[in-house]
């Protein structure tokens, strides 16, 4: 029968899945960035599964803000085990949504600024927000916050929208840190250089790489990728007065996972070094246990910002609304 | 089918069930979001002021999309029902129904190579010394695109209106020494004024709903219509009240441009005659021609810059290593089995509506019924699919893996985007097959399967095999539902190619592109071909 024959060939592709499970598998949801070619998932997953003896699949979202979304949206039964990409901004959010669980594992002798301690969340690595550019394209880059929001309106720069993006966020709360409530009306005026608004980070960067404006929102940490995997010193990070905004990414257990030892055992595992000697030149950012062998050559030419900017957890949940409603009302007239 | 032994009631019952459940869906999935939402604050929809941004935002590009559109669309349509002889006509107007075919994420990859800051465009207008311009996001790109889709869109649902025009009006006209002018005063305007606002109307709901180009080119807060917005609160908020709030007011704006084309026009019964040459008196002069064939030659290249930037785009990227990949395969079968699934029930739930709709049209004089139930089957023209799609995976989520299912969930939204063009295709010749052979039928006692096998299926093969072809490929090309489900083991074509335009792997994405392109036009010749087959002709 025909209408058989179509069912069959709807369900073949993904029934292809649905074979060979054996081996338990531990389901972690990440950003897309973290799992592509590029990325660290690769190496990360085969040196998890060479120790624990069952499958690591990855489901793959644009961005950590999206993570969070979707979470909550597939709710208590989602197959995840493990979230990856979550940050600090968002940690608050997601604990309230009762969705995840306690982690065991001790966390005082994590090496992230400001030391570590949280119930539900731990992190797998940190940087710093910048604004990088290419120096060819650009001679005097701005110096300052204050700066970039007061300079010449043709020098375009790519931002992330801080509802889906991490960075996004993070800019939003840079802003935040150093113009207090001034914050709308300074993007307001930064609106003018905003070339455009990108669902995610890897988006804006790839329209920066193409070259269709001279600054991009990213960390202080891309420089080291295009003097590491292409060997270019082409690239760098605009330094500001005021400091840099600090991200600490996290990863936490889902309440409702079905595989809770495995999920505790890949929590352990992501703070080991089997882990986190990917972090530096996989996803280009810092570990957040020192390197036997320290950080790769290269990383010792980064702009080091003077002060780490940050809100608490707590702040950023109960604000992030209005704060993201008065940038949308900036940014949309 | 349904025959003469059984009662007539019969004929209207499985329309109406079909329209039953799809208003229980519907509803359902709405309850379910409400349901679930953790606040729901109507209030904002007038105080936010962001979101009474997005609301003028829609309308005011819709509108210019539309004047655009039908603005340039009427004298092109004019041009080529003027120019019988123009070379490769019959090859200029399928192209121009291409547009229809193509995956909007496709058109949008391809629109973006022609005028995108290193697109074409620039790179000409560079040589010649002329400024660069950087004009892609925003207003600018969603206008291209939007008169790129349906421009053409416009040009083919007019031309059928010049083409009714029978040659005895020419020749009077001609006696009478009429001119261009008056032409255009007595014969082409009454015409006209039937049929454009059903155009305009059309096409300013597809503007006026437009997600994939709005989500590709907006470029920022600047430039969001509701329907992204909805997808923004669902996917970046996960704010269930306002997405389903923000829904309901777009079903509202929806419905009452619905009702306004309504009252200003019932669907013309414009019957296009075929094989006559338009004699008509005012082919005028050199100047007059040059102007014609300008005139179509400009919309042609418009619509066959963006498909050639994707082919080229696509056969100079890494096609083996694309093709090598288990992802782009898996990615095609998904892809082409819910294409397949969705365009059958896409034609069936239309069939059962239009077995009903005609019977009340023809047998029981009941016009206005007909139309409201044909209007109903046209349901997801007014509810965003993103929403239908939330409540469906919130209903089901305690039931099942969702996950899993997400391919069931695109596949039912999928065949209601194809249903009101099923209606479209199949509703008159249904109707004619009543009107004409009803009797006949009944005196000969023919019913049932018999009846449907030498009666309908001979007539009705045609239109069958274009609406499937359209539904099918309709569904893969659609970025919608599946955006926000999609996963690894779920990832449809398009979803796909989203994925690796959004990590900005362009190389990938050219090749993914063209492959969803040829699949897209593959599917919709080979459908065409095989169920309408002799009878096209």
């Amino acid at each position: 029968m025909l209408v058989r024959s179509l069912i069959t060939i709807a369900l073949a592709a993904f029934a292809v899945q649905a074979v060979a499970q054996e081996r338990p598998t531990l389901t972690v949801y990440t950003y897309s960035s973290f799992t592509a070619e590029w990325g660290p998932g690769v190496a990360i997953k085969e040196s998890f599964e060479a120790e624990c003896d069952c499958t690591l699949e990855y489901v793959a979202v644009d961005d950590g803000a999206a993570l969070l979304s979707r979470i909550r949206l597939e709710g208590a039964n989602s197959k995840a085990d493990i979230v990856l990409g979550l940050d600090t901004n968002l940690m608050a959010a997601a604990t309230q949504t009762g969705l995840f669980a306690r982690h065991s594992v001790d966390s005082a002798e994590l090496a992230v600024p400001g030391g570590w301690d949280d119930d539900f969340f731990l992190p797998f690595d940190y940087g710093y927000f910048a604004f990088v550019y290419k120096k060819s394209e650009l001679a005097d880059p701005p110096s300052s916050l204050v700066e970039l929001v007061e300079g010449r309106a043709d020098q375009k720069i790519l931002i992330q929208d801080p509802r889906t993006s991490t960075p996004g966020l993070g800019l939003l709360l840079w802003m935040r840190k150093v113009f207090g409530d001034e914050a709308p009306a300074a993007w307001a005026k930064l609106r003018g250089r905003v070339l455009t608004v990108t669902k995610s980070w890897s988006e804006a960067y790839g329209l920066f790489l193409e070259g269709e404006a001279p600054l991009v929102l990213s960390y202080t940490t891309s420089p080291a990728y295009h003097r590491i995997a292409e060997g270019s010193d082409a690239y760098a990070a605009a330094a500001f007065d005021e400091g840099h905004y600090l991200q600490i990414e996290v990863a936490g257990k889902l309440a409702g996972s079905t595989n809770q030892p495995l999920a505790d055992r890949f929590l352990r595992f992501m703070v080991s070094e089997r882990f986190q000697q990917h972090i530096p030149t996989g996803n280009w950012m810092y570990p957040v246990i020192p390197l036997p062998d320290g950080l790769p050559a290269g990383f010792e030419s980064l702009i080091v910002p003077a002060r780490a900017l940050r809100f608490t957890p707590e702040e950023v949940a109960r604000q992030r609304k209005r704060w993201i409603d008065e940038w949308l009302a900036a940014l949309s007239r | 089918m349904v025959g003469r032994a059984e009662p007539l009631r019969q004929r209207l019952a499985s329309g109406i069930a079909v329209l039953a459940l799809l208003a229980a869906l519907v509803a359902a999935a709405f309850v379910a979001l409400f349901t679930a939402a953790a606040q729901i604050e109507p209030r904002l929809l007038w105080e936010d002021v962001h979101l009474r941004r997005v609301v003028a935002f829609s309308f005011w590009q819709a509108s210019l999309s539309t004047l655009l559109s039908v603005g340039l669309a009427l004298p092109v349509a004019r041009a080529l029902s003027r120019r019988h002889e123009f070379p490769g006509r019959e090859w200029l107007l399928k192209l121009l129904g291409l547009p229809l075919v193509v995956p909007t994420i496709v058109a949008v990859f391809g629109i973006v190579a022609v005028y995108g800051q290193s697109g074409l465009l620039n790179r000409v207008a560079g040589a010649l010394g002329l400024p660069v311009g950087q004009y892609l996001y925003g207003l600018t790109g969603i206008l291209i695109a939007h008169v790129f889709f349906n421009l053409p869109l416009a040009v083919r649902l007019l031309l059928p209106a010049w083409q009714s025009i029978p040659g005895e009006t020419w020749r009077l006209a001609a006696q009478l020494g009429m001119e261009s002018g008056h032409i255009v005063k007595h014969i082409e305007w009454p015409l006209l004024r039937q049929v454009v606002p059903q155009v305009s109307g059309l096409v300013f709901m597809l503007c006026f709903t437009s997600f994939a180009v709005v989500l590709t080119l907006g470029g920022g807060p600047a430039a969001t219509t509701i329907e992204v917005a909805i997808y923004q609160a669902l996917r970046y908020e996960f704010d269930l009240g306002q997405a389903g709030l923000l829904a309901l007011l777009q079903l509202l704006f929806c419905a009452l441009i619905v009702a306004l084309i309504q009252l200003v026009g019932r669907t013309p019964h414009v019957e296009p005659l075929t094989g006559v040459r338009q004699l008509r008196p005012d082919l005028g002069g050199r100047g007059a021609r040059a102007a014609d064939y300008a005139l179509v030659a400009l919309a042609a290249l418009s619509t066959l810059l963006p498909i050639i930037a994707v082919v080229m785009a696509g056969l100079t990227g890494p096609v083996l290593s694309v093709l090598g990949e288990w992802q782009t395969w898996r990615s095609l079968l998904l892809s082409l089995g819910i294409a397949l699934c969705s365009a059958s029930l896409a034609v069936a739930a239309a069939a059962a509506i239009l077995v009903a709709s005609r019977e009340l049209r023809v047998n029981r004089y009941r016009d206005r019924s007909a139309e409201a139930m044909e209007l109903g089957g046209s349901l997801i023209l007014v509810v965003p699919p993103l929403v239908l799609g939330t409540g469906l995976f919130i209903l089901l989520r305690p039931v099942v893996d969702v996950l899993a299912w997400a391919p069931v969930v695109v596949i039912g939204v999928n065949a209601l985007m194809g249903m009101p063009y099923v209606i479209r295709l199949l509703g008159p010749p249904m109707t004619r097959i009543t009107q004409r052979h009803d009797r006949l039928c009944a005196s000969l006692g023919l019913g049932g399967w018999a009846r449907f096998r030498i009666i309908e299926w001979p007539l009705l093969r045609a239109p069958i095999g274009l609406s499937l072809a359209l539904c099918a490929a309709l569904s893969t090309g659609d970025l919608g539902v599946i955006a926000l489900f999609g996963s690894q083991q779920t990832t449809t074509l398009p979803l796909l190619l989203y994925q690796r335009l959004a990590a900005y792997r362009m190389d990938e994405a050219a090749v993914t592109a063209l492959v969803l392109l040829l699949l897209c036009l593959a599917l919709f010749v080979v459908i065409e071909r095989s169920v309408a087959g002799r009878a096209r002709a």
